[in-house]
């Protein structure tokens, strides 16, 4: 049994068919990809699957369990953790506090732990703090903790917001466009930090334009265009696939040229 | 721990600033308990909007959402204390934990449909809820004995104790802030705090970590009632006569101002505001026909100046540390 399994996800807006009919399977401890031109419908999808969206038909299976039509907070707390396209971080928060935000599924206590401050509270809340740390040491930003979060460079923000998601302790990590806006540098050093997350046993999805990335970390890719998944398969069988390169470059004709 | 110690790990970048705050502060105290007179009154109510600013910021400050109608638990607070003490003869301490307990299941009943809007929408619902609140508290007669008001509140106390005299009256008044401020510290800095902080922020990102908002969100409201009908109840109890006047609008503007000139979304922001906001008017009174005008030009200053308000002075231009310690 597939970690995610996708049947028959639809979503119309008025008129138009952002996703019409997708079908997917992730297996637990893949690193699979989503690619597709601009308006293909991948970050569409990506909505739908961690709950920002209701889809118009179709069901969405974690790890087994219906989450269709559930509530984001909820699926977030299944082990379903996504990032965003435009970065969502915490302004007025340092770095750390940043990724302190995504511990909040991982720890426990309100009101009552807060004003008493029992021990197991105070112990936690310490752990909180080293784990932010920690985290932040993994994804290159141990240096910048205490910077407020949201004057990062655009390319650390990315990084910040996978630390965040990992600090949530995600069985499923969603990755929306991570590369876009970063140059071949932080290409490098992202694409290695999304190799280790997946090694440590976390399934990763990874929706992204930048194919030459997909094609070389991804272990499975499916190509959305239209709404429509046109296909799935290997690196090697998507980059020799007639449609895919008729999806990216307009017509076949033009591929041959 | 040393007191080095202590204003580094629990103050954080307001340490020295606090401390600095801190010493003005008891001056004033000083200087008006040894003057007394109408600056006692003036300080008394300062640290009864003191009350309802720290509450008022869980709801607009940590958790960024607009509410222009918490003057309405302050009416339920001073209502239930005045109504409970006069016509039924309780305890002014009980009157005031059971208006705050009705205040709260208000905020529960009122915040559930309403906290699902969101921005402006969200502002105009909660204005509406302060605008029916005061026309009820002047035509519901019977319960409020409309404009006339209550008068003869008695005091706060416990058994034979009362606190009667004005000077005693406003340490404990004090006292109460302090309270209050200490719990806004503890909230703020807990796992709950950070929850509220990030949906300032963004829902969104909130809401893909896992966090409930509307839940966080209602929350928030609640704790903002219930320091709201606390800072009502007090100050029916310190002045002995409320009228729906006491509630109304002019109460959403004062604390407003009193949020922006202290700092929103800080600690103690609100509480500084407060006694700053208040003693404003009396520092501008020596221009005679011209003090309106020079409140709000010191106020227009301060927010040029000072934008995210006073009690950020303290971080201007210090230089943040690299990285804390895991104890932090």
């Amino acid at each position: 049994m597939a970690l995610l399994e996708v049947r028959g996800l639809t979503k119309r807006f008025d008129g138009l068919v952002a996703n019409s009919d997708i079908d997917l399977d992730v297996p637990e401890g893949s690193l699979f990809a989503v690619i597709g031109p601009n308006g293909a419908g991948k970050t569409t999808f990506f909505n739908m699957i961690s709950g920002f969206l209701q889809p118009t038909s179709g069901t969405i299976a974690f790890a087994g369990v219906q989450i269709t039509n559930l509530r984001q907070d909820r699926i977030a707390a299944m082990g379903l953790v996504r990032t965003f396209q435009l970065v969502q971080l915490f302004g007025g928060m340092s770095v750390a506090e940043n990724v302190e935000v995504g511990c909040h599924l991982a720890t426990k206590g309100g009101i009552g732990a807060a004003l008493v401050r029992p021990p197991w509270f105070r112990h936690q809340e310490a752990d909180v703090r080293a784990k932010a740390l920690e985290l932040l040491d993994f994804v290159g930003l141990g240096v910048q903790a205490e910077q407020e979060a949201t004057l990062l460079p655009y390319g650390q923000q990315r990084l910040l917001e996978v630390a965040r998601a990992l600090a949530a302790k995600p069985r499923l990590l969603l990755l929306d466009e991570p590369a876009a806006g970063l140059n071949a540098h932080e290409t490098e050093v992202l694409a290695d930090i999304i190799q280790r997350v997946n090694r440590q046993n976390i399934t990763v999805i990874l929706i992204e334009h930048d194919v030459a990335l997909v094609t070389r970390i991804a272990h499975r890719i499916a190509v959305l265009d239209f709404g429509r998944k046109i296909t799935e398969g290997t690196p090697d069988e998507i980059k020799r696939h007639p449609e895919v390169i008729a999806a990216y470059l307009g017509t076949e004709e033009a591929a041959h040229a | 721990m040393t007191l080095r110690a202590i204003i580094s790990t629990k103050l954080g970048a307001y340490g020295y600033f606090a401390i600095a705050l801190a010493v003005a502060i008891a001056l004033l105290f000083a200087w008006v308990f040894f003057k007394g007179g109408y600056l006692l009154t003036v300080l008394q109510l300062a640290m009864i909007y003191g009350v309802f600013c720290v509450g008022l910021n869980f709801f607009m400050g940590y958790t960024g959402q607009a509410s222009f109608g918490q003057n309405a638990f302050a009416a339920i607070g001073g209502y239930g204390s005045a109504i409970l003490t006069v016509q039924y003869g309780w305890e002014p301490i009980l009157a005031l934990v059971v208006s705050m307990a009705v205040a709260g299941v208000a905020a529960v009943v009122v915040g559930y449909p309403t906290l699902r809007l969101r921005g402006h929408y969200l502002a105009m619902a909660t204005f509406a809820l302060g605008l029916i609140t005061y026309d009820v508290s002047v035509q519901w007669t019977d319960l409020t004995q409309g404009y006339m008001g209550y008068s003869g509140i008695p005091p706060l106390g416990i058994g034979p104790f009362t606190v009667e005299d004005d000077k005693l009256k406003l340490v404990c008044l004090a006292v109460i802030l302090a309270l209050g401020v200490w719990v806004s510290s503890r909230l703020r800095h807990s796992r709950f705090g950070r929850a509220l902080r990030a949906i300032s922020s963004t829902e969104l990102g909130a809401a893909a970590l896992g966090i409930r908002v509307s839940r966080y969100k209602l929350l928030a409201f609640i704790i903002a009632a219930l320091y709201a009908s606390a800072a009502g109840s007090l100050f029916a109890h310190t002045v002995g006569f409320i009228s729906p006047e006491v509630f109304g609008l002019q109460m959403v503007v004062v604390t407003f101002t009193m949020l922006y000139v202290g700092g929103i979304g800080t600690v103690l922001g609100p509480a500084i505001g407060a006694v700053i906001a208040s003693l404003l008017p009396e520092v501008v009174r020596s221009t005679g026909r011209f003090q309106d005008i020079a409140y709000a030009a010191v106020l227009i200053l301060m927010l040029i100046f000072v934008p995210k308000g006073l009690s950020t002075l303290a971080s201007i231009g210090r230089r943040r540390p690299i990285k804390a310690g895991a104890e932090g």
